[in-house]
């Protein structure tokens, strides 16, 4: 039953790394860059949820709309600020060293607002779980939790993406940008919109990850985004279920990875995986091969 | 008023002067042909017609509104719209879906309307479906309009080019080389759709071809570029008959 229960904590953590993979693999497979702020996007929805909540004692429902209204217009706002101006750079270097950039500035703008000290962030949900198999087999709530608003948010993307104008054109400018505007679609519009979906994705995950681990730095956003992005290679970047199922394989590896191997290694074993899938499948559980134009 | 007036259109890329002093005026309903030999500079007229290039010099005047440094999108909702010479068909769609992506502009209703599901996007949503089908209805790809886009023959991916290039419902429509790669079957039935969707869309047409069996099947007038300049112009006959035009084709002997 332990392994059930390790499995379960795997998907539930699964659960959070795609939530931030998709918002990775959504920018990346429609603006075609790395935003590797992205990270960083959820440290500010977790700081803005913990000021909401703890400082200002509103509840946290209050805390997290707020958190997705504030990280949606922040995620516009870097897209127009710090990524549009260098969408034609000659190199697309320019925008990923950028992308570096707006992550540090955010680490040390909350460094500045909030210190360095750790914050305890209060869980946001109060519900204690289930208990099957007559105690044997005990899931907690925000296990649960974590796990439904994976699978919501997935539903959701794919019902917006194949079934709306919107979700249409973002399809249509991840493929052919050029083509796109000569069929009236408009392409800066529609990368805001990624990047809008992404932050606000991010601002869920943020709510969820300090759940998980309730204790706030300005840092806490970098290495969960970075497993994302490990998450989002995993399952081929670019594909919005691709995110899903590496988010879900990487969580479970990594938890199964810390009970049965070993804590320390847990980290070790995760980026051992990208190396090995950047060396077996480049492209990803459901990536496909690039193919030269002719 | 013609429907399409263009004046003195000059573009250079470095040194090459790739265009020089392009002029047309075509009526509306006409079906015109830019032929020429390759790298004449048929395909950068288009792209400068389109906004892909901003010309150095010359001005375009679309039924009597000056476009000439419009973006794409912007010429595409003045009423542009275009094939290419490489297909460029969104593979990952559906063939319905390409069409619906033509459709865009046409049916608006806001992406927080598409969250929210309200009836607004339900109702553009089912007129959008509507018209891609009865598009895809005259192309004669109704019953592939599920197929991914990629999976289709390539005599129908032109076709289907052709019915996202007409969901923007433009008013100048520009075919860049419709028929290449087709066999004789394929091209025979491409000049028949051309006429028909000329006569039922209430459409000029503008197309580069290279095949002269559909340039003198189905043109009514010609303009024959050569290294960027005008060769000749005017009817498909006697532009084809003019001794320019076929030592620029076949070369002197």
């Amino acid at each position: 039953m332990s392994f059930l229960n390790y499995l379960i904590n795997g998907l539930s953590l699964g659960s959070i790394y795609a939530i931030i993979a998709l918002g990775y693999t959504m920018v990346y497979g429609i603006a075609k860059m790395l935003n590797f702020a992205h990270g960083d996007f959820i440290m500010v929805g977790s700081y803005i949820i913990f000021t909401i909540v703890s400082t200002l004692g509103l509840p946290p429902g209050v805390g997290l709309l707020v958190a997705i209204i504030l990280c949606t217009l922040l995620g516009i706002t870097t897209e127009k600020v710090a990524y549009k101006p260098l969408r034609h750079a000659g190199s697309p270097l320019a925008v990923l060293i950028t992308a570096i950039g707006v992550s540090y500035l955010l680490e040390n703008v909350a460094l500045l607002i909030f210190g360095a000290d750790t914050k305890a962030f209060s869980s946001m949900i109060s519900w204690s779980g289930v208990s099957l198999a007559g105690g044997r087999l005990k899931i907690q709530g925000f296990t649960l939790v974590s796990i439904i608003v994976g699978i919501l948010i997935l539903i959701f993307l794919q019902l917006f993406i194949n079934k709306t104008k919107s979700g249409q054109a973002m399809l249509a400018v991840a493929e052919d940008k050029g083509a796109a505007s000569l069929m009236g679609i408009n392409v800066n519009k529609t990368i805001t919109l990624t990047f809008a979906i992404g932050s606000a994705l991010a601002a869920v995950a943020g709510a969820l990850m300090c759940t998980a681990y309730p204790s706030l730095t300005p840092y806490t956003g970098a290495m969960p985004g970075i497993k994302a992005f490990v998450a989002a290679v995993l399952g081929g970047i670019g594909s919005i279920p691709g995110a899903m199922i590496g988010g879900l394989v990487l969580g479970v590896i990594e938890i199964l990875g810390k009970t049965y191997i070993s804590s320390q290694l847990s980290d070790a074993i995760v980026f051992g995986i990208l190396i090995i899938v950047l060396l077996v499948k480049p492209t990803g559980i459901l990536g496909k091969k690039i193919q030269e134009k002719v | 008023m013609s429907l399409l007036e263009v004046n003195d259109l000059n573009i250079s890329f470095g040194g090459l002067h790739a265009v020089h002093n392009f002029n047309i005026s075509i009526e509306r309903g006409d079906l015109y042909g830019l032929i020429g030999p390759n790298g004449a500079g048929k395909t950068t007229v288009f792209n400068l017609l389109t906004g892909v290039y901003s010309p150095d010099e010359g001005r375009i005047i679309l039924d009597g509104r000056d476009i000439t440094n419009l973006k794409p999108i912007d010429k595409n909702k003045a009423g542009i719209a275009r094939t290419f010479q490489n297909i460029r068909l969104f593979k990952d769609l559906s063939v319905k879906d390409n069409v619906k992506v033509g459709l865009h502009n046409i049916y608006p209703y806001s992406a927080l309307s598409a969250i929210l599901r309200t009836p607004a996007y339900h109702k553009a949503e089912k007129q959008m479906d509507e018209r891609a089908m009865e598009l895809l209805e005259v192309f004669d790809l109704a019953g592939e309009a599920d197929t991914m886009s990629s999976n289709l023959p390539y005599g129908k991916q032109r076709k289907l080019e052709i019915a996202r290039a007409l969901a923007t419902n433009p008013k100048l429509l520009l075919l860049d080389e419709p028929a290449a790669g087709m066999n004789p079957n394929e091209t025979a039935e491409l000049m028949d759709t051309i006429r028909f969707i000329r006569e039922n869309f209430n459409i000029t047409i503008l197309l580069i071809e290279h095949d002269m069996k559909l340039v003198s099947g189905i043109c009514e007038r010609l303009t024959v570029l050569n290294f960027g300049q005008i060769l000749a112009k005017g009817d498909t006959k006697e532009v084809l008959s003019n001794p320019e035009v076929i030592k620029a084709y076949i070369g002197e002997d």
